[in-house]
């Protein structure tokens, strides 16, 4: 039997992360992530499961460390928060370049610079578009509830060895530090049944040496080098686009809203519905990729759409993107660590489209 | 006739006794993108050989640097990652720190451990992780074109310094090797060269415990090799040798710092 347990989203994941078979996290202290760390250092995975647990000297240090060992075709993840995620940047990219597989949270909190250590999502541009140098991406899972900080670590690590790429959990303060009932999975053995014969573990005689590297001088060479990964980019956005739907079938006004702020849209909807308006939410759960296709099928029968998000409004590009100019779409955002409740969400949805 | 004189002379010739020198069985044969006369290669040699040696290719994972030997994997026939820009000792801690038991070491230019990457160096060597740093100290970058390394001497010019380092505006020239062997982490910190044969032996034989001392898992063991950049210093090879015996020894002394957990006292330092 899976046990219910209370518990902050932080610790919903850590907790996650030594069932899920994880074999080893670096990290570096910030706010409002630290719980992930101290929780596993309470927790001794080294003796629970023989996860390894290190506080590297850097957030720079802690991703050359997932690098390293993903490398030699570990299950390996580290967490942040913004700026920590921005000294990962260089890394992420190495990853991406080298196809390693690896599991990265970033609970965001308000910039630019040091901004503030209250919830934000203002590094959705940076998690969805790229963040570090190259053309690369990353799957971007946005959790909502405590449930989905521990059940996004599965699966963000079966997406990570299925493409042989870097997964972000883009969190964010809210979800982070509060505290929900979770259902936890039962304990995976630490064992990978996926590929292994690219890993570098030591050459043998009966194969070839492995080599890590992002890199390839011979142009043609790396522009086939870029074209695959591309490829792999576009079996992504055919396969794995996620989303929730609440109220859609014969919605008129849409929310569009991930993580904490859906769990705010999900009680404007309900205000609305109170009040005639028939709103409903769709919430992006896969952040790359993005799911243009569900908001275009949504657009012939909407009257407008609202994009909820604690940010200057950057998934708001994406929402527009998928309508192509077909229905308005407005933004409400608050920024700075400042949350929007319900009532002021439904206000602005009034406002913007005189309802 | 001749042909048959000959290949008799040639048979008694190439016999296992009479052999001096061969191909190090762990190289690969791809041509080495080094210039003529740089350290670079004879370096990547004795490490192979002494991996070959102890038979164990097998078990061996080397992290390759930032800088002109970047493509080290490209000459080292073991499995190796390549990590970015000054970072191999976090990627080797990430690697080692998963399998303990495996052998574990970084090969890295002064720029790449001594400039970006100081922090992942004093830490690893701090740490105590269990893997051998291989550090070849040409006193410039020379991958970038000859720009000021952290070890770049007063005085010295570079493509940055091009007056001559003046340590009053561009800072001194850092000894790693002497601060990480102050670090209770590190278990074996030498300095060597490889520019003459008997260098070379001297720098194998260190080579060879800072892989035997990763069984005994008493921490890292640091090996600095100082080296030439005939290139970057605009030198021909020999006179490149010749310049850095007369200046890079004097400020970095080869010969051992610290031999199983232990500084070395002075007097015995100078060899
Ligand atoms: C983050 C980053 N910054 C700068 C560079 C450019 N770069 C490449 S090699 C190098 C210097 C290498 O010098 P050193 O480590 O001394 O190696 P050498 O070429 O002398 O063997 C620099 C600055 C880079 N590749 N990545
Ligand atoms: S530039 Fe200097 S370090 Fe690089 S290969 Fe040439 S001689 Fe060696
Ligand atoms: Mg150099």
């Amino acid at each position: 039997m899976a046990d219910k347990k209370l518990m902050k989203g932080n610790e919903a994941f850590a907790e996650a992360a030594i069932r899920a078979g994880c074999d080893a996290y670096f990290g570096y202290p910030i706010t409002p992530q630290s719980e992930v760390m101290e929780y596993l250092a309470a927790q001794q995975p080294h003796l629970r499961t023989g996860m390894v647990l290190l506080q590297a000297e850097s957030e720079v240090a802690a991703i050359n460390m997932v690098y390293g060992a993903a490398g030699t075709g570990k299950k390996v993840m580290t967490s942040s928060s913004s700026p920590g995620i921005s000294l990962k940047q260089e890394g992420i990219s190495y990853l991406a370049g080298s196809q390693l597989p690896c599991l990265i949270l970033n609970v965001m909190r308000g910039g630019p610079g040091l901004g503030t250590i209250q919830p934000s999502q203002s590094d959705y541009f940076q998690a969805t578009k790229g963040g570090g140098h190259g053309d690369y991406r990353m799957i971007v899972l946005a959790p909502a509830s405590v449930q989905e900080m521990a059940d996004f670590v599965k699966l963000g690590f079966e997406l990570a060895f299925k493409y042989r790429n870097p997964v972000m959990m883009l969190s964010d303060g809210i979800i982070g530090q509060m505290m929900e009932k979770v259902e936890m999975f039962e304990q995976m053995p630490r064992a990978t049944e996926f590929d292994q014969r690219w890993v570098t573990t030591g050459k043998t005689p009966d194969r070839e040496r492995n080599v890590i590297t992002s890199l390839d001088l011979d142009p043609a060479r790396h522009e086939r080098h870029n074209q695959k990964l591309q490829a792999k980019y576009q079996l992504m956005r055919e396969n794995e686009v996620r989303f929730e739907t609440i109220a859609c079938d014969d919605a008129e006004y849409l929310f569009v809203a991930y993580g904490s702020s859906a769990r705010i849209c999900q009680k404007s909807v309900k205000l609305a519905r109170e009040k005639g308006i028939k709103a409903g939410l769709l919430r992006p759960i896969t952040l790359f990729p993005f799911p243009y296709d569900e908001i275009d099928r949504l657009t012939k029968q909407l009257k407008g759409i609202l994009t909820v998000e604690l940010s200057a409004g950057q998934m708001i590009e994406d929402v527009k993107l998928a309508t192509e100019g077909r229905v308005k779409v407005a933004l409400h955002n608050r920024m700075g660590g400042m949350v929007p409740s319900p009532e002021e969400v439904l206000d602005a949805l009034i406002t913007h489209f005189s309802i | 006739m001749y042909m048959e004189a000959y290949n008799k002379i040639l048979e008694e010739i190439i016999r296992e006794e009479n052999l001096v020198y061969k191909k190090t069985a762990l190289m690969t044969d791809k041509p080495l993108s080094y210039c003529p006369g740089c350290g670079h290669g004879v370096a990547h040699r004795v490490i192979m050989e002494v991996i070959d040696e102890m038979g164990i290719q097998a078990e061996t994972i080397g992290v390759a640097p930032v800088g002109c030997s970047v493509l080290a994997y490209e000459f080292m026939n073991i499995d190796m990652q390549q990590a970015s820009h000054g970072r191999a000792p976090a990627v080797a801690t990430g690697i080692k720190r998963c399998w303990p038991e495996k052998y574990v070491f970084t090969y890295q230019g002064d720029g790449d451990l001594a400039a970006i990457g100081t922090a992942e160096t004093i830490h690893a060597c701090n740490r105590g992780e269990n893997i051998a740093i291989f550090f070849i100290n040409n006193g410039i970058y020379g991958m970038t074109g000859g720009q000021m390394a952290p070890t770049t001497l007063p005085g010295m010019r570079s493509s940055t310094t091009p007056y001559g380092r003046d340590v009053a505006l561009m800072g001194n020239p850092l000894k790693m090797t002497e601060l990480v062997a102050m670090l209770p982490g590190t278990y074996f910190v030498a300095r060597h060269s490889v520019h003459t044969p008997l260098a070379v032996r001297k720098f194998k034989k260190a080579a060879r415990m800072a892989f035997e001392n990763q069984k005994l898992k008493k921490g890292v063991s640091f090996i600095e090799v100082v080296s030439n950049c005939n290139s970057g210093w605009k030198m021909t090879p020999n006179d490149a040798n010749k310049w850095m015996e007369a200046n890079m020894f004097p400020f970095f002394p080869p010969g051992d710092i610290k031999i199983n957990g232990e500084m070395v006292a002075k007097a015995e330092k100078s060899e």
